[in-house]
Parts: structure tokens; C-alpha cells; sequence
């Protein structure tokens, strides 16, 4: 073979800067061969070096009491009593899913699983945060039904239930859309594993699939010069396999039950070259690989294929010298290939070989340490300011109240979602006490009396007014969203969608977001345990509204203690907490959007230490049995989250008599559609109140008694009035509708 | 008494099987490998749902091969109890100890979500006790859950008492609206002549415990428990 | 050697994928299609061991496995 001859044109042409290629010719102290380009190239990619967001991503708090294995590692691990602890972590999987959008997610969703389980924990849960297009743009339809049958596909033939998320549409997306997609496990604390390479000839073996030139993003060809055989050699998308992925689950899961192993790390972006140059990196060691012993399902593969190929379903694992047979045991009975391809040595290198050569050669230290770090540039938009005005008295007055408030919960941002979580495998493993629809997912734990909660939101209006602000509300609302199901939240995975970072106001943006979410994440005592940064999502220049996606995950001592989001009982009273938070706040809003095509102002205000009380407040309430239900006021206002707790529920729709809870203004859409932060709509049956009221009291958030749950309407008295079961059917079609599916 | 529960490459649904005969129900519970050619010992053999070789070529159609199906074709024909849930049911039908075939929900997507069944006859051990017309709340999780037979097939089925659960509405009224996948005559379990042998693709396992959202599901492993029960007497 | 299998659903079995493709295609303004029936098709190589011996072999493949003849029937080309 006649390997390229590597310059510095083909190394940019790999995405290396003459500066970087520099650092490299540094390093070696010669020019690289070909495929120590690749894995130069792969190995400070933005995706796998975090250049452009490391100095930043800093910024967020990772510790805490609970806190067993911050960023850093496959997954967080946070510690939830009993000997136990919730491995999480979220990813994107933003670019391939719009190229092939089935086969884009359920990779995501492998590759995220995958994350999960090498840390020796069985995942129990999934959630993904979707944005697409414009509902009406040509794409979307096609879009949305490959995305959702992808995780489907994927997430159900694993068995592991998909129990929430959230799907959202703006024009910014048209051209990137946004697949993130989040997996919890549980693990007992002696059964962790970690992704380290260490003890000195010990061997490194090869798990899962044969490895085929999947996802191999190379400009140039391994082999000479482009001929006619190039064609065939193009780089093909990645498709996952779900039925190898569960035979390596279960595979993976029954080894990680003996000692035979020091190290896993799974092979997902840059494949073999990222798990072998990071676990080495982790454990302090080196290792010699050798590419022949690698099995193989396409003929005359180049090293340079080997070490970039990103086929799924594929694991690297060290295990203890000697003890070899009993991992081929375990993968052999469950049809895996498996393979020794090298060991671990003591000299920090990185060495391949390859048909008795060594191809590379890498002081793996080095690699790491002299990664670029960028500290980019970072400019507040000239057009901000602009951006930020808005006069809400200059908006028209809908004529038909009522009709408009339909038109939001029908619209596809609020209408069920239904459609898509129908399917999803949700109730696999029997462990799902709160069924999607809710603010949280909540998840028992067999074996002990604790609940897991789960959400994932994000406002990406917010953020774009605001990025700052926005990145706090993020938190808040998952934080908020958690608190509301009775849970306490203790820790959170992020995906931190953006645009191109090369660009001043993206980093400004990026900064700002992660400094907002940051001052949330300590104000609440929630530290960030694993996460993941998407740049480049852009189209012609255009790039997305700053999308970081917050996964939070909460913690239920009683999950008997549990809360909905809807009305149960008639009769039941309905209060609102932190009515001392509602204030005219349309900036940002989806009123704004969806009725008056605008997305302008600021957005609604947080009060940190509120939230942080009001958070408290609704554990406390609900682990004492005084409220019947909680749900935050988000998207769409008071209004919409009223209706929401009437006809949210699995049951027949229920109705309410409320008054309005700002007496006070003169536009009542005003009043309707407001965007508060730190508002929750309560009910409780009457024999509760005063205990509640008290409660309140104790916790210094103010209440206001709103009225009952009654009747057949959702009434906001001197505002609006719908007939509640015929806003559930409207409201259940909506999003079908809204995007011409089938129902 | 001593139920099997058997695991296939890709089975999914077994620990929740497991889960509710052995913590539930208090039923004593093994996990069978597929590779296993003999049940000696067992009382009862569960097929558990799952994606059995991922569904790769048909549901169940590689799953029929393994060894223990020659124990499980043995173990009906002596009359011992039998139950294929989901991909269990598929299983069964690929193997021809059940008659008919699945395919793809008229959907065309998968489809998770609680429905009710109407039950047909307490002839089989998992029904005893439950007579016919009862409505039962168990949730169904599937892509492939329509039932097609010929109609002689379906008629024989209806004669013979062969239909064991309809999909129907919560009133028990069996409508086209109620069936979530498009199978003929809404059926959404039958059994075989001798009445042992019950494939049904909604879970009940998955309901045997009120925290579920419906605990109808534990009223055929006790049914089970019960017809056992009195083998033993 | 190479074969080619193809197995259909039998006529008079429900076809909904079929169906659907056939709204979709005359949604994309395609017209003139009445009826499309979906179903697999498998490329088969074997060692060299006649015609005669391979068309018995891959016979008993679908009786066996690859057709469900519940529902299915099948078509086996050799060569080619």
C-alpha cells in the first residue's frame, strides 16, 4: 500500500489549521502518516476535543455531595442513597439526522445507550428534546416521521422505555434540526466502571460488530491517488443494528458481574481512535494495536478506515491479564465477535500496527495536553437592542379570546404529543409510574421506595433575546418541572445546540447561556454531571437560536409521593403559588409568535432565590399529601397551563372556574398569555387548604386562591370560556394536523 | 410449581414476566435459556415479548428454531400451560402451535397504549376464573400486532371457542376504533383446540400491580396459580 | 452461484404498506399506478453445487424459514 504523503494542504483539508498542523509536526518531530492525520484530525475535532467550549463549559459547577463522576467520562454518575446511584448523560445528533433522519436517531439513541451501559450500568429510561422546521416547510413532515420511527425503532427493540421529551418548531430550524437524545441508568456504587486503560500488559480487546467504513468523513482516499475505485470506498451513513446492541448490553452487563475487567469504553464518534487514545489517556499508560486482528466486514480496509470507521455497536475493553478466555466465553455465547487486538503498555505511546508496520505512532500525553483550546471571540450583536424593544400596547387585540387560546393549545408546540410518544415503548420494564404527558417522567426504583424524575426543556426564544437569561430560565424550568412531580432535583446533562462558533456573536451567545445556566445550576445546588456541545448548526450562513438543552434528573425518597400535572378530583380547589411573580411579560412569548409573528422583548424575569424556595415549597407540599396536582406556567401562560391541567390527564377532560389571577390589567390576552417564570397552578382538595396555605407561609411564597375544578368548561372569569372536552379533541389532533400526519 | 420463563437473543419483556410471577405473584420463576432442549421440572412455560433476533425477516421467525421451542411443542402437547405474550404470541404462530399469522399494525406504526380486552371463554388456564364478556384494562406495545387467518381459519377459531380476547371499548363494545393494529375480528389473543396453549399480544405482565395504572394483568397468573393448583389437588 | 429470492404476500392478505405507497404515489402526481404489493427480496450466494441441487436447498430455506407460507409465497431465481 502506498499510503498519501501527508502536507499541509491535506491536513487542512482534514480540518487542522496550519497551527494546529504545526503543533502536530511539533509533537512527532516528523510529518504524521496518513492515518496519524486522521487521528490527529478526528482527535481535535471540535466534537472530540471541546475546543472551541472547553474554557467555558469551566464555568459550570460539577460537584456536590451526590456527585460520583462529574464531565469527564462516558456519563455523569450521581449518588442516589441505598447504595445506588443514576448514571446519565445526553447527546446530539443534530447533522446526520437531517441527512437520514431514521437512521440519524436511532443511532443517537445507540450511541447514547451505549454511553450509559459502559459504565456498568443497566439503562432504565430515555428522553429526547426534537426541534424542527417550520411545521408547514416541505421537509419537516418527512423529517419528524423518519426522527420519531428512528428512535422508536431503535429505543423499542433495546427495551428501554422512552418516557419523555419535547418537540418543538421554529423556522431557525428549517435547515438543522436538533435530535438530542438523553439515557439514565442505575448502578449499584461497586459495580462502576470506568473507561481507563491501565496495568501494564494487560490486553485490549475488541467487542461488537465487525467494523465496515461507516461514517468515515475522510476528504481523501487511504489508498494512492483517486481512480475509479474511489467511488465504491465513499463514506457510507451510519446504520445501527438495535438487536447487536442489546446482545452487547446483556453481554457487557454479565462481565462487568465478575473482576475480569480494569477498563470499557464504548467506540462511538471516531470510533477505535477516541476509546483506545482515551482510556489510555485516563489511565496514564500506552498501548499497542494491531488493525489485522481487527474483525472486519468489508475487504481491503486501510488503517486510516480502521481507526476512523464510526460502525456502531462496537466496544474496547481491558481486562486482566490471563483472563482473556472468560471475556470470549461471555461474548461468543451471545454471537459478538470478539477479539484481542493489543495490550496495554507502560510508555505513554499510542502505537498501530499494521501488516507487520507501524502506521502510528503517538505520545498519547501529547496529544491530549497540546489539544487547542480556543478562546474565541465573543461580540453582543449589534442588533440586540433592537431585538430586545417591544411595546405590547402596540399589539392588536385579538377579537375572539377564546378562539385564540384554542389556536395555542392546538398548535404544535402545546397540542398532545401523543402522536409521537404513542410510538415509543414507554412501560418496558415496568418501572414507569408517571406515563408520558406530564411535566417529569417518573421512574421507580425496584427494590428500594425511590422515584427517579426526569425532564428535558429548553426555550430557545429566550435564549435568542437573551441568551443569558434564557440559559437560567433552562435550568429553572427543568428544575421546576422535576419539583412539580415531588421530586428534588440533583443533577443535570446538557446538550448545548449552537451555531458557528468561529462567528463573534455565536460565541457570545454560547458564553452567555452557559454563564445564565451556571448561576442557576448554584443558586439551586444542581451541578452539571456530563453534557455534550453541537456547534456548527447552520445553513447558509443562517444558524439556529442558541438551543441548550437541559436534561434534569430528580430524586424521590417516596415515589408513592409522586404528583401530575392535571386536576383529578372535582371539587378540588385551585391556588396559584408565587402569584406575586405575575407581571405583564410577553418577550419571547409563544403568543407573541404564533398570534402575532413576532419574536422580540426580553424575557420574563427570575428571581433565583424564589425559585429556589418555591422548589422546595412543592417537595414539601407534595411528600405531605396536601396537593392534588402541580404544574408550572411555561409556553402559552396562565391560560394554557390552566387548560392544560383540565385536559392533560389519561381520564375524561376536566373542567375549572377560575378567576383571573391579575386582576389588575387591561388587556386580557395580556393576562391570558403572559410568560411568568416561577408560578405553579395547584389544586388540592379542601380539606387541605388551610394546612397548605400555612405551609405557603412558612416558605414565604405568596398564594392566591384562584377557585375549583367543576363542570364541563375551562372558565377564566371575564376573560374566556372553552368547553373542556372539545378542547381536549382539538388539542389531542393538533399536532397531526398542524403537520398533516396521519392521525 | 415452577414457571419458565424463556429467554431468546433479544428477548426483552422477560424480566417484567419474571418480575410479576415471582415479586407479584409470588410464583416460583426461572429464566430458560433458548438453548435449552429440555423443561423438565416446570409447570408452566412463558414466552416473553421482546424483538427476538431484532424481528429481522418476520417476528418470531427465527425465534421458532432454537431448541427449547422442540421442549415448549412438547410440553403443550401434554396438555402443560402455555403463554406467548407479544412476541411470545408471534413465536407460537411461526411454530405453528397456534394458527394464523401477524403482520404490520394498518398503522403502520408501532403503537404503545393501554386498550381494554373483551374476554371470550375461561377454558384456558390463564382465563379461569375470568368468564366470558369480562372487560379487562392491559396495555398493548407493538408494530406488528395484526392478526391475519384465513377466513375458514377464523371461523373454526369462533366455533371451537378458540377466541380468547377482543380488542373492545371501555364498555366492552367491540368497535373498529377500539383495535389499535387492524387485526381481524378485533382478536387480540386465542388458544389453541385443547384450550393450553394462549398467545395474546397485549401485556399483562405489565399490569399486575395498581402503581401500573391497572392491575387486571395479575388475573391470569393467578387464574394460572388456581388451575395449577387444582392439577396438584 | 447467486439466487435470487423473492417473497410476496399471498393475494388476499392485507397489504397496508402496499396501500400506503400507493396513496403516497399518486400524491407525488404519479398516475396511472393501481395496485402496489410490497414485499422482500433476498440475494442469496452459494458455493457452486449445481442448479438442480440449489433450487431443492433454497426450496426447503423458504418452506422452512423465509416465507411464512401462512401468508407469503415465494419465487427462487438461479443465476443471474
Amino acid at each position: 500500500m502506498n499510503e498519501k504523503t501527508v502536507t499541509p494542504e491535506l491536513a487542512r483539508e482534514h480540518g487542522l489549521s496550519p497551527a494546529e498542523y504545526r503543533t502536530v509536526l511539533g509533537i512527532l518531530g516528523r510529518t504524521p502518516s496518513l492515518t496519524e492525520l486522521g487521528i490527529f484530525s478526528v482527535m481535535w475535532s471540535e466534537h472530540c476535543s471541546y475546543k472551541s467550549s472547553r474554557i467555558h463549559l469551566k464555568k459550570f459547577p460539577t460537584k456536590g455531595p451526590r456527585v460520583l463522576q462529574g464531565p469527564g467520562e462516558n456519563a455523569g454518575i450521581v449518588d442516589i442513597g441505598d447504595g445506588l446511584a443514576v448514571v446519565f448523560k445526553m447527546e446530539s445528533h443534530n447533522h446526520p439526522s437531517f441527512i437520514e433522519p431514521y437512521q440519524g436517531a436511532a443511532t443517537g439513541v445507540g450511541g447514547i445507550l451505549r454511553d450509559v451501559f459502559t459504565m456498568g450500568a443497566r439503562p432504565i429510561a430515555s428522553l429526547n428534546s426534537l426541534r424542527f422546521g417550520r411545521p408547514e416547510h416541505p421537509r419537516t413532515r418527512y423529517l419528524v416521521s423518519g426522527v420519531v420511527s428512528g428512535i422508536a425503532g431503535y429505543g423499542n427493540c433495546i427495551g428501554v422505555p422512552t418516557v419523555g421529551g419535547e418537540v418543538s418548531f421554529d423556522e431557525c430550524y428549517d435547515g438543522n434540526i436538533l435530535v438530542n437524545a438523553f439515557t439514565l441508568g442505575v448502578v449499584r456504587h461497586e459495580r462502576i466502571w470506568l473507561g481507563t486503560a491501565a496495568g501494564v500488559g494487560n490486553p485490549v480487546i475488541y467487542v461488537g460488530s465487525k467494523t465496515g467504513r461507516d461514517g468515515i468523513h475522510g476528504a481523501t482516499m487511504a489508498s494512492g491517488e483517486f481512480d475509479e475505485k474511489s467511488e465504491e470506498k465513499r463514506p457510507t451513513v451510519q446504520v445501527g443494528d438495535p438487536f447487536t446492541e442489546k446482545l452487547l448490553l446483556e453481554a457487557c452487563l454479565e462481565l462487568m458481574r465478575t473482576d475480569a475487567i480494569v477498563g470499557i469504553q464504548d467506540m462511538g464518534a471516531a470510533g477505535l481512535t477516541s476509546s483506545s487514545f482515551e482510556m489510555a489517556s485516563r489511565g496514564g499508560s500506552g498501548f499497542l494495536m494491531d488493525l489485522d486482528r481487527v474483525p472486519q466486514r468489508e475487504e481491503g480496509m486501510t488503517p486510516y478506515e480502521l481507526m476512523l470507521s464510526e460502525s456502531q455497536e462496537r466496544m474496547l475493553i481491558v481486562a486482566k491479564k490471563g483472563r482473556e478466555d472468560e471475556v470470549r466465553e461471555i461474548f461468543e455465547k451471545w454471537d459478538l465477535d470478539v477479539s484481542v487486538i493489543g495490550e496495554v503498555t507502560g510508555d505513554g505511546v499510542g502505537r498501530v500496527r499494521w501488516r507487520g508496520k507501524t502506521v502510528a505512532e503517538i505520545p498519547i500525553a501529547a496529544l491530549t495536553d497540546k489539544a487547542p483550546v480556543y478562546d474565541r471571540p465573543a461580540e453582543r450583536p449589534e442588533g440586540q437592542d433592537a431585538l430586545q424593544r417591544l411595546d405590547p400596547a402596540g399589539l392588536p387585540a385579538p377579537s375572539d379570546l377564546g378562539e385564540t387560546w384554542v389556536r395555542l393549545m392546538c398548535g404544535p408546540e402545546l397540542a398532545d404529543k401523543k402522536w409521537v410518544f404513542r410510538q415509543y415503548d414507554h412501560m418496558i420494564r415496568t418501572n414507569t409510574l408517571i406515563l408520558p404527558g406530564s411535566d417529569a417522567a417518573v421512574l421507580r426504583v425496584k427494590g428500594t421506595r425511590k422515584g427517579i424524575a426526569l425532564s428535558v426543556d429548553c426555550n430557545s426564544r429566550y435564549c435568542y433575546l437573551d441568551p443569558f437569561v434564557g440559559g437560567m430560565i433552562a435550568v429553572c424550568e427543568g428544575a421546576r418541572n422535576v419539583a412539580c412531580s415531588g421530586a428534588e432535583p440533583i443533577g443535570l446533562s446538557d446538550c448545548l445546540n449552537f451555531g458557528n462558533p468561529e462567528k463573534p456573536e455565536v460565541m457570545w451567545q454560547f458564553r452567555s447561556a452557559i454563564e445564565g445556566m451556571a448561576k442557576a445550576c448554584e443558586a439551586l445546588g444542581v451541578p452539571v454531571v456530563s453534557g455534550n456541545v453541537s456547534f456548527y448548526n447552520e445553513t447558509m450562513g443562517k444558524g439556529i437560536h442558541p438551543t441548550p438543552a437541559v436534561a434534569m434528573v430528580g430524586l424521590l425518597e417516596e415515589a408513592s409521593k409522586r404528583r401530575v400535572q392535571w386536576f383529578s378530583t372535582d371539587g378540588d380547589l385551585v391556588l396559584l403559588a408565587g402569584a406575586d411573580r405575575l407581571g405583564v411579560h410577553l418577550g419571547g412569548s409563544l403568543y407573541l409568535k404564533e398570534i402575532h409573528g413576532k419574536v422580540a422583548g426580553i424575557p420574563p424575569p427570575v428571581d433565583l432565590a424564589h425559585e429556589k424556595r418555591l422548589q422546595e415549597f412543592l417537595r414539601e407540599a407534595a411528600s405531605v399529601d396536601l396537593i392534588a396536582s402541580a404544574h408550572d406556567l411555561a409556553e402559552g401562560g396562565f391560560a394554557c397551563a390552566l387548560a392544560e391541567s383540565c385536559i392533560s390527564g389519561p381520564g375524561s377532560a376536566m373542567g375549572a372556574r377560575v378567576l383571573n389571577p391579575f386582576p389588575d390589567t387591561t388587556r386580557p390576552d395580556f393576562a391570558m398569555f403572559s410568560e411568568c417564570q416561577g408560578v405553579v397552578l395547584l389544586s388540592c382538595a379542601p380539606a387541605k387548604r388551610d394546612a397548605l396555605l400555612e405551609l405557603a407561609r412558612r416558605f414565604r411564597i405568596t398564594m392566591k386562591e384562584l377557585g375549583v375544578v367543576v363542570g364541563e368548561h375551562v372558565d377564566i372569569e371575564g376573560l374566556a370560556r372553552v368547553g373542556a372536552a372539545e378542547l381536549r379533541t382539538a388539542w389531542s389532533e393538533g399536532f397531526a394536523a398542524a403537520l398533516g400526519l396521519e392521525k | 410449581m415452577k414457571t419458565a420463563v424463556l429467554v431468546f437473543p433479544g428477548s426483552n419483556c422477560d424480566h417484567d414476566a419474571y418480575h410479576a410471577l415471582k415479586h407479584v405473584v409470588g410464583v416460583d420463576a426461572e429464566f430458560v435459556w433458548h438453548k435449552q432442549g429440555t423443561l423438565d421440572g416446570f409447570d408452566a412455560v412463558v414466552i416473553p415479548g421482546g424483538f427476538t433476533y431484532g424481528d429481522y425477516l418476520r417476528s418470531g421467525a427465527m425465534a421458532k428454531l432454537s431448541p427449547v421451542m422442540g421442549a415448549v411443542r412438547r410440553f403443550a402437547e401434554g396438555g402443560g400451560p402455555v403463554i406467548g405474550i407479544c412476541n411470545g404470541f408471534q413465536i407460537l404462530l411461526e411454530a405453528g402451535l397456534l394458527p394464523g399469522a401477524m403482520i404490520v399494525n394498518d398503522s403502520l406504526r408501532f403503537v404503545c397504549d393501554y386498550v381494554h380486552l373483551r374476554a371470550g371463554t375461561d377454558r384456558t388456564p390463564f382465563t379461569r376464573g375470568i368468564p366470558e364478556g369480562t372487560i379487562l384494562k392491559i396495555p398493548v406495545a407493538h408494530y406488528q400486532g395484526n392478526y391475519y387467518a384465513d377466513e375458514q381459519t377464523l371461523s373454526f377459531l369462533e366455533e371451537r371457542g378458540q377466541v380468547v380476547f377482543r380488542y373492545c371499548d371501555p364498555e366492552g363494545n367491540v368497535t373498529r376504533e377500539s383495535n389499535p393494529n387492524g387485526s381481524a375480528r378485533n382478536i387480540a389473543g386465542i388458544c389453541s383446540e385443547a384450550g393450553n396453549v394462549l398467545g395474546m399480544m397485549p401485556h399483562p405482565e405489565r399490569c399486575s400491580e395498581e402503581a401500573m395504572g391497572s392491575a387486571d394483568g395479575r388475573r391470569l397468573f393467578d387464574a394460572l396459580v388456581a388451575w395449577l393448583g387444582e392439577r396438584t389437588a | 452461484m447467486k439466487a435470487k429470492i423473492y417473497v410476496t404476500l399471498k393475494r388476499g392478505v392485507l397489504d397496508p404498506p402496499g396501500k400506503a405507497i400507493r396513496a403516497s404515489l399518486s400524491h407525488l402526481g404519479i398516475d396511472g399506478v393501481e395496485d402496489v404489493r410490497v414485499g422482500k427480496f433476498m440475494e442469496i450466494t452459494l458455493k457452486e453445487i449445481g442448479v438442480d441441487e440449489a433450487r431443492r436447498r433454497l426450496d426447503e430455506a423458504c418452506r422452512r424459514l423465509l416465507a411464512n407460507t401462512v401468508i407469503e409465497e415465494y419465487r427462487i431465481e438461479i443465476g443471474g
